[in-house]
């Protein structure tokens, strides 16, 4: 019988740090700073909503782009939170999760060989996406002395005659690195000169700390050349309703929808229903989860940088991202110790790119007594293993 | 100002023994700017006091809690406030509110068994002026009071790890 699978998929590499995940999940009793979502229920109000959409027998397909009602207040957000104009007719598609929409940006976005520039440590979807699209991922390795921002001098430096897509990742996981206005300026001049277009995953985009979040298709000249992704599994702890979006040039939209239909045919109903709420009357919820982030972040940082490791002041997501170089270990190394000996759980840099070698992920999406009790355990470790 | 001190209450109201080091740290201010927003909200009134949420149920099985609706007839010129005070003097009256709807008053009365509270009820209460008529129910489980949930919490049911 001959070999039913496909050499893409086959070429696509496991999780380098597979092993490391499946020793944690044997681990009955570690503390875990391992997950990448909320720690909230969804808010009431918006879980009702969706539980009083199936009362009602809303249970039937929705318009592939998604409920009319929603892409409009979809909209109506982007315009009042981040200053965005959107047809909500033409340039916005709803998807399933964040995840769909990227898949589907880069497929209909790329040819064959189509070079996409991928700034790493980032989300580890990115570059098995833009491999099944048939592009070929052009690794950005961001630097500690640059906060793991984008400058555009590495976008220059990475580009050829072939690349076509920069996918911009910020607020960024894993990292809890942002870009601020001023910094997004400096990317965009050389972004128009190569022609580029960008995919622009804002998934944190709400939790930031300090200066509010920008998109970069509010710059000048970007709007035409930008495909926004954003949704609400982070904002508003709604991971499992799977439900994101994406706005965008109608002409870029309108294949997503093309695709969208096919294989989707439209993101879940109840998630829609439940989003409208979110939206409409969520800005409270956001706040309060967001002020609650950013107590255990401040905490966070000043303990880590308390018992000597170097830590920059991250102001995105829920993620900081420590440097555990002073130990003479590597990242899995540091990570598998630590879960024999302490019995806490983080995810070594390296599962979101080689320029994660050094680092470690640890996420503050838990209470603040819980963090406490891992600090505590991870100054133990720190202390006995930091070379002098 | 205003904003740290809402931000201070938040975080006091669900853990009155927040370490003040902590809370700074937490909030990105000083312990001193901390300490002097405190004992102005203490000043006001805003912060009332730090009593401490205790499951009485753990301690003995004697303590009974009832919530008792209560119908009044206001005295002339006096409106509630005077029948509530002299209720709430008790010491077993642990709380009083005025309501809207069906009754006036919800009283709530802690004592050492139903047979305690039952006579607290006939003996001082319902005789009192202006007291038309009570309705005494029992607290039979507290599950969540004050914004604490009294009960086991659930292990976290995320899944231990993931991007």
């Amino acid at each position: 019988m001959r070999n039913p699978l496909n050499k893409t998929i086959t070429g696509i590499k496991p999780s380098g740090i597979r092993k490391f995940f499946d020793i944690v999940h044997e681990m009955k009793d570690a503390i875990s700073l391992g997950v990448g979502e909320p720690d909230f229920d969804t808010p009431w109000h918006i879980r009702e909503e969706g539980i009083y959409s199936l009362e009602k027998g809303r249970t039937y397909y929705t318009s592939n782009s998604g409920l009319k009602e929603l892409r409009e207040e979809i909209c109506r957000y982007l315009n009042r939170r981040f200053g965005l104009t959107y047809d909500w007719k033409s340039e916005t598609i709803v998807t399933i999760g964040g995840s769909e929409a990227i898949d589907i940006a880069l497929r209909v976005m790329l040819d064959p060989g189509d070079e996409v520039l991928l700034p790493q440590p980032s989300y580890v979807s990115y570059e098995p996406c833009v491999i099944m699209a048939g592009g070929k991922p052009v690794i950005i390795e961001l630097k500690a002395e640059d906060e793991f921002k984008l400058t555009s001098k590495q976008i220059e430096e990475a580009c050829t005659e072939k690349t076509k897509v920069l996918i911009l990742p910020f607020p960024n996981n894993p990292t809890g690195s942002v870009m601020s206005r001023e910094e997004l300026e400096k990317i965009i001049d050389i972004i128009k000169e190569k022609d580029l277009f960008v995919l622009s995953d804002e998934i944190y985009a709400e939790l930031t700390y300090g200066e509010k979040h920008t998109s970069i298709a509010a710059l000048p000249g970007m709007k035409e050349r930008t495909i926004v992704i954003n949704g609400f599994s982070k904002s508003y702890a709604m991971t499992g309703w799977r439900l994101g979006y994406a706005v965008g040039p109608s002409e870029i939209i309108k294949q997503m929808i093309k695709l969208h239909q096919f294989s989707i045919m439209c993101a879940p109903t109840t998630s829609q229903y439940a989003a409208i709420e979110a939206l409409k009357h969520g800005d409270e919820d956001v706040e309060m989860m967001t002020e609650a982030y950013d107590r255990r972040r401040r905490f966070l940082l000043h303990e880590l940088r308390r018992m000597g490791l170097e830590c920059f002041e991250a102001r995105g997501a829920f993620y900081v991202f420590p440097c555990i170089k002073c130990t003479g270990m590597t990242s899995e190394e540091f990570a598998t110790k630590l879960l024999q000996e302490e019995k806490i759980a983080v995810v070594p840099g390296t599962a979101f790119g080689d320029s994660g070698e050094g680092y470690l992920r640890i996420s503050y999406a838990y209470s603040i007594e819980k963090i406490k009790e891992a600090l505590e355990r991870i100054e133990r470790f720190v202390k006995k293993y930091k070379i002098q | 100002m205003k904003e740290l001190k809402e931000k201070i209450l938040r975080v006091l109201a669900k853990n009155a023994k927040t370490d003040l080091d902590e809370l700074a740290i937490m909030l990105g201010s000083t312990k001193e700017e901390i300490t002097a927003a405190i004992a102005e909200m203490e000043a006001d009134k805003i912060i009332c006091g730090y009593p401490t949420l205790i499951d009485w149920d753990k301690v003995s099985d004697e303590k009974v809690t009832a919530l008792i609706e209560v119908k009044v007839t206001p005295q002339r010129g006096q409106g509630f406030d005077n029948i509530a005070e002299r209720i709430y003097k008790f010491d077993e009256v642990e709380s009083v509110y005025l309501m809207s709807g069906g009754f006036d008053l919800t009283v709530i009365i802690r004592g050492k068994s139903m047979r305690e509270v039952s006579r607290f009820v006939f003996e001082k209460l319902a005789p009192m002026e202006s007291i038309m008529s009570t309705a005494t129910h029992f607290v039979l489980k507290k599950y969540k009071d004050q914004g604490l949930i009294m009960q086991f919490e659930s292990d976290d049911p995320r899944i231990t790890m993931s991007y």
